[in-house]
């Protein structure tokens, strides 16, 4: 932790970045994002088991890219949604400096974002096995009382969107959901808006979703939504192969082989 | 009491399954009227989202079909919409929305036969699936609670 601070204040002082992204101490015994400018501060940076917040996604937002050149604090899966939106054309190799934190909480250090990407093959993406089986479990019950399921999981959720904020690839200025002529997501925290909110949402980060699960630590319900993002992971994975962000290979859901193969179209 | 009539949307593509449905009417094949068809421009522009809306709406079943792959006007909308569905069908499968309610089917301008038998045996898969009061359930939440 000390290079990294040493790292963070040398890259301040020198001019090399204007803005350190890291996390520090928060209120009671939570972790928060801090935003150094000044030297000096550089001692408030912290690790530890309780840093989960994906700080990447400050990477795309106005009022940071305002502050100027970033240096970001990246455990691997802040190392992983840089490397997808790289891919995606928000980030470039001049655009920030990564302070990547490895497993055993050592910093470092990339060159490029290539670099992260050949890093981040040593480190790939794997679903928990308790996951799977949950997800297992799920698809097991008859399908009304799946459904029922998650009318009722998701019935807590009253459309806060922490969840969408929280989401390093949900960077678009303007969602869908505040499509409003005509509304296309109900507003109201009922059954029928939370039901499609869900869906969407699960949906247009398939084939993107780098499992941090941010989504679901940033829920103030506890609602279980990672799980269709693990889900539909899964999905990408058996059927359009290996997964994991790449800086050369278009996502899932962006590209296509004419040989995929399904059973279920006529 | 009266029979159960299914309502099916489909939503269609522009260049080969709604000529086909269209050759379909020329050649005079008789086939179920529960069908109401939704013209794109491509498989590749329907938003997953529209057979949500289908289902809210009160539509017992959906059929999705364009054109047979490597045959799309636009050369890859239909591998697109493929892969698009392959993932979508995994979730609302997670999900308990019922995937046997949705067919999905290659039909060619000259399939007018093909497109007959695709509504006709969808119109009697979802007549023995009963009509979908699962999702009615939950599309009509705020009409039930004004009406306690």
């Amino acid at each position: 932790m000390n290079e990294l601070i040493k790292k963070a204040a040398s890259l301040l002082e020198s001019g090399a970045v204007k803005v350190v992204i890291g996390y520090g101490k928060g209120s009671t015994d939570r972790t928060q994002a801090i935003f150094i400018t000044k030297v000096e501060d550089c001692n408030q940076l912290i690790f530890d088991s309780r840093c989960i917040q994906n700080l990447a996604v400050y990477l795309t937002k106005a009022e940071i890219k305002r502050m100027g050149k970033p240096a970001i604090m990246a455990p691997l899966p802040v190392l992983r949604s840089i490397v997808q939106l790289a891919a995606e054309n928000q980030l470039s190799d001049e655009s920030l400096v990564v302070l990547g934190v490895s497993p055993e909480s050592n910093l470092v250090e990339f060159e490029s974002l290539a670099a992260i990407e050949s890093y981040l093959q040593e480190h790939k993406i794997e679903i928990d096995e308790k996951y799977r089986k949950i997800i297992e479990e799920i698809k097991s019950k008859p399908v009304s009382e799946r459904f029922q399921y998650w009318v009722k999981e998701l019935e807590p959720c009253f459309k806060c969107y922490a969840c969408r904020a929280a989401c390093p690839l949900c960077y678009c200025t303007r969602c869908t959901v505040e499509s409003n002529q005509p509304q296309w997501i109900p507003v109201a925290s009922h059954q029928l808006g939370n039901l499609e909110w869900h869906v969407m949402r699960a949906m247009h980060l398939a084939g993107r979703c780098t499992d941090c699960e941010a989504c679901y630590h940033a829920c103030p319900m506890g609602i279980p939504l990672h799980l269709l993002n693990k889900s539909l992971l899964q999905d990408v994975e058996e059927n359009f192969g290996s997964y994991g962000p790449s800086l050369n290979k278009a996502n899932s859901l962006s590209s296509f082989n004419p040989d995929d193969k399904e059973s279920f179209i006529r | 009491m009266t029979e159960f009539e299914p309502k099916i949307v489909a939503f269609v593509c522009n260049w080969c399954t709604y000529a086909g449905a269209d050759l379909t009417g020329t050649s005079r094949i008789k086939y179920a009227q529960n069908v109401k068809i939704i013209r794109f421009p491509c498989t590749g522009r329907i938003d997953f989202m529209l057979l949500l809306k289908a289902f809210s709406e009160g539509a017992d079943g959906i059929i999705v079909s364009g054109c047979h792959p490597n045959d799309c006007h636009y050369t890859s909308g239909n591998f697109h919409a493929r892969r698009r569905w392959i993932t979508f069908r995994g979730l609302l499968d997670l999900m308990g929305i019922d995937v046997r309610r949705i067919q999905y089917s290659w039909v060619s301008a000259a399939e007018g036969a093909k497109w007959a038998d695709v509504v006709n045996s969808t119109v009697t898969t979802i007549r023995e699936l009963g009509p979908y009061t699962d999702y009615a359930k939950v599309a009509n939440y705020l009409e039930k609670e004004a009406n306690v």
